[in-house]
């Protein structure tokens, strides 16, 4: 097999919107080969532009059905309709690699779709390359202390790659990308979707998951998240808490092992002493920043910079220089 | 977190996946590509104490409801581990559960999601056929391998619905409905019995560890199967199974002592000046 004739198939769902994360993909699948993307619903007008400019030539778009009925709605976003559509899309296009991001949902629908293609499987790659003709995926784990490799021994590679383990850069030529649609004939679900919901975020910062920069608050900002979107707002950046935080109802969002992975490049925690479980979800971060009143707390023994202090101070100051120095 | 009545009308039969894993306040590693596990350091997965409690609250909630007798119901933990991997079903037996069993074998050595998954999908089918398995229990993920995926292809392998990732967990008329929120989306989903579950640490607290059952885990009984026990192929897991081959296990060099300035009133300029010097101050067009 050789690295033009490779076909890499990208997970766009929704396709209502090209995340951080989606570009990311797309940039990683060209250095693979021929890069084409499955949806399960029709891309907008201005997705397909951002497709195109990623050099996606075909989108993949299923039309699923389950015995002669057309299947709509939220359904066709349930991991095992989303694996059914890729496993057809993998048969349709004879692709040797899928990819998709590391979201829970997208590692259920990975993990079923390459069961049914009898595909190697990778759960959040940081790289992605291929050597002697095979999908090479490098992987960070026990809380960003190793770096692993694994090659997949199987003709296809279904792999989800965690955020930011490349910075997306567009085509050197921008492509008009075609919409094919294609069926996929769904098993009966022995599984009801009673209801399903997205949260609309109207907050106008980054989602967690994606950022490149995170501000995230633990038991020390006491219930006030305050400073803490100030200097996240000053820096563009999502904000984040610890579990703890989380389970207060202090904020939604939690980072670590059970919540949020983030590996953004700058991640500060405020008021977070750095459990195991915490660092487990950001100690692969490239720069990591603390601010914490008690100069023993364990997150030191990780940092690149900290300052001990109160973080109702240290945060607000911190956001007033960011923002006068910018100008 | 309370669950409704088992209304299930016959005492539950559970299963519960549980992982020995290396303790995550420990120093992990990696030898020859696996991962070391060794008893001093090793521990049962947290995350399927979790799994344990939800399997033990819906055995009791059954019982309390009247339905069903005072000592009906079990709870069977399946670890697939080598010997060392009794620690963690003793700590199982500590936390209330009936029976333990052990899935071991050289030739397991190196299974991947698929071979794990079909390795527990055979404990599962084998304990069915001494009796009914109304529900396997899962944990959210190992917190060693974090893949999330195990239950998800258990699930497939016994071709049960599959519920992940409950928050709540309800069961009515023999009907499991859970809430689980993923990513940005909040989803209720339900199936009927029999069905695999994993649950989050969201879910529930799991108990602590009675005195009278810490003395009767000590010398409680484990089961311990081959896989040639549960009519598993050669290749059905381990290295020969796998579809990926580890190539590179490499410690991360430490990083570098970091920097550490004490508040004395200019704090927070100090740590605006570290950012603005790392370029991690991105220009203000691009921020809000
Ligand atoms: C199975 C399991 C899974 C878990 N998963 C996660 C997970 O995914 N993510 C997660 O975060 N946790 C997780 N936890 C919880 C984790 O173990 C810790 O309990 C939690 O991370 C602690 O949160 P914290 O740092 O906010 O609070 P604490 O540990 O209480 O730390 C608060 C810190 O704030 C500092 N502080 C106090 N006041 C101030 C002030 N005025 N200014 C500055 N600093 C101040 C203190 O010195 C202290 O270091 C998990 C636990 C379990 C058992
Ligand atoms: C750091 C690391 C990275 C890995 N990466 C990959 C990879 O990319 N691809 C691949 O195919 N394999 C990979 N493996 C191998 C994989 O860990 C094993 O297949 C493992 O047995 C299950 O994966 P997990 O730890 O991610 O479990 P998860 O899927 O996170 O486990 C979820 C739940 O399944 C149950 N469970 C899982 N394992 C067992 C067990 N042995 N006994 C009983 N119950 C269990 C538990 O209830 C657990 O809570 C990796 C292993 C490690 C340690």
């Amino acid at each position: 097999m050789t690295h033009s004739n490779r076909t890499v198939l990208v997970l766009l769902d929704p396709a209502t919107e090209v995340r951080p994360s989606a570009l990311e993909l797309l940039t990683l699948a060209r250095d693979l080969g021929r890069v084409e993307a499955v949806t399960l619903e029709a891309p907008t007008v201005e997705v397909l532009a951002q497709l195109g400019g990623h050099g996606v030539e075909t989108v993949h778009q299923a039309e699923l059905s389950r015995d002669g009925e057309c299947v709509t709605g939220d359904e066709r976003h349930l991991p095992a309709v989303v694996a059914a559509a890729l496993a057809a899309a993998v048969r349709l296009t004879d692709a040797d690699v899928v990819l998709l991001p590391t979201s829970f949902a997208a590692k259920e629908a990975a993990a079923l779709a390459a069961r049914d293609l009898g595909a190697g499987l990778v759960i959040d790659a940081a790289s992605v390359r291929e050597a002697d003709g095979r999908v090479v995926a490098g992987k960070r784990v026990f809380a960003g202390a190793w770096d692993t490799e694994c090659a997949v021994t199987t003709d296809v590679a279904v792999v989800t790659v965690r955020a930011n383990s490349v910075v997306a850069r567009p085509a050197p030529a921008a492509v008009e990308p075609v919409v094919e649609g294609y069926a996929v004939e769904l098993a009966p679900s022995p599984v009801t979707l009673v209801s399903r919901e997205v949260k609309a975020d109207t907050s106008g910062r980054p989602p967690l998951d994606q950022a490149a920069v995170v501000v995230a608050g633990g038991r020390g900002t006491e219930g006030d998240f305050g400073p803490v979107v100030e200097l996240a707002d000053a820096l563009g950046a999502a904000v984040g808490a610890s579990r703890d935080a989380a389970f207060e109802g202090w904020w939604d969002t939690y980072v670590g092992q059970t919540g949020v992975t983030v590996a953004p490049r700058l991640y500060i925690g405020a008021g977070i002493s750095g459990a195991p479980h915490h660092r487990g979800g950001m100690q692969a971060s490239q720069v990591i920043v603390a601010v914490n009143s008690d100069p023993e707390a364990p997150i030191f023994e990780i940092c690149d910079f900290a300052v001990v202090g109160e973080l109702a101070e240290v945060l607000p100051q911190a956001a007033a220089e960011i923002r006068r120095r910018r100008g | 977190m309370p669950h409704g009545p088992a209304s299930y009308g016959n005492p539950m039969r559970i299963v519960v996946t549980a992982k020995y894993v290396p303790d995550i306040s420990t120093e992990r590693g990696f030898a020859d590509g696996r991962v070391v596990r060794t008893a001093a350091e090793g521990t049962l997965n947290e995350l399927d104490e979790n799994a344990i409690e939800a399997a033990l609250q819906l055995v009791e909630a059954g019982r309390a409801s009247g339905a069903v007798g005072a000592d009906e119901g079990e709870v069977v933990v399946v670890t697939m581990a080598g010997p060392d991997g009794d620690m963690a079903l003793r700590k199982a037996f500590q936390l209330g559960v009936d029976r333990g069993v052990r899935v071991t074998g050289d030739e397991l050595a190196g299974s991947d999601y698929f071979g794990t998954a079909a390795v527990l999908a055979a404990a599962v089918r084998r304990l069915g056929q001494e009796a009914p398995v109304d529900l396997v229990v899962t944990g959210m993920a190992a917190l060693d391998g974090l893949g999330s995926v195990v239950p998800t292809l258990l699930g497939a392998e016994l071709g049960l619905p599959t519920l992940n990732l409950a928050k709540k967990v309800e069961l009515a008329d023999g009907v499991l409905t859970v809430t689980r929120e993923v990513d940005d989306t909040t989803e209720v989903l339900s199936a009927p019995l029999p069905a695999v579950l994993s649950v989050t640490d969201g879910a529930n607290s799991p108990r602590l560890p009675g005195f009278k059952l810490i003395m009767a885990a000590r010398t409680k009984q484990i089961e311990v199967w081959s896989p040639a026990d549960l009519g598993l192929a050669a290749d059905a897991a381990g290295t020969a199974g796998a579809r990926t081959e580890v190539l590179v296990a490499a410690p991360r060099p430490p990083r570098a002592e970091p920097e550490i300035v004490t508040d004395k009133g200019e704090g927070g300029i100090a740590l605006a000046d570290y950012l603005i010097r790392n370029d991690l101050v991105r220009p203000a067009e691009e921020t809000r």
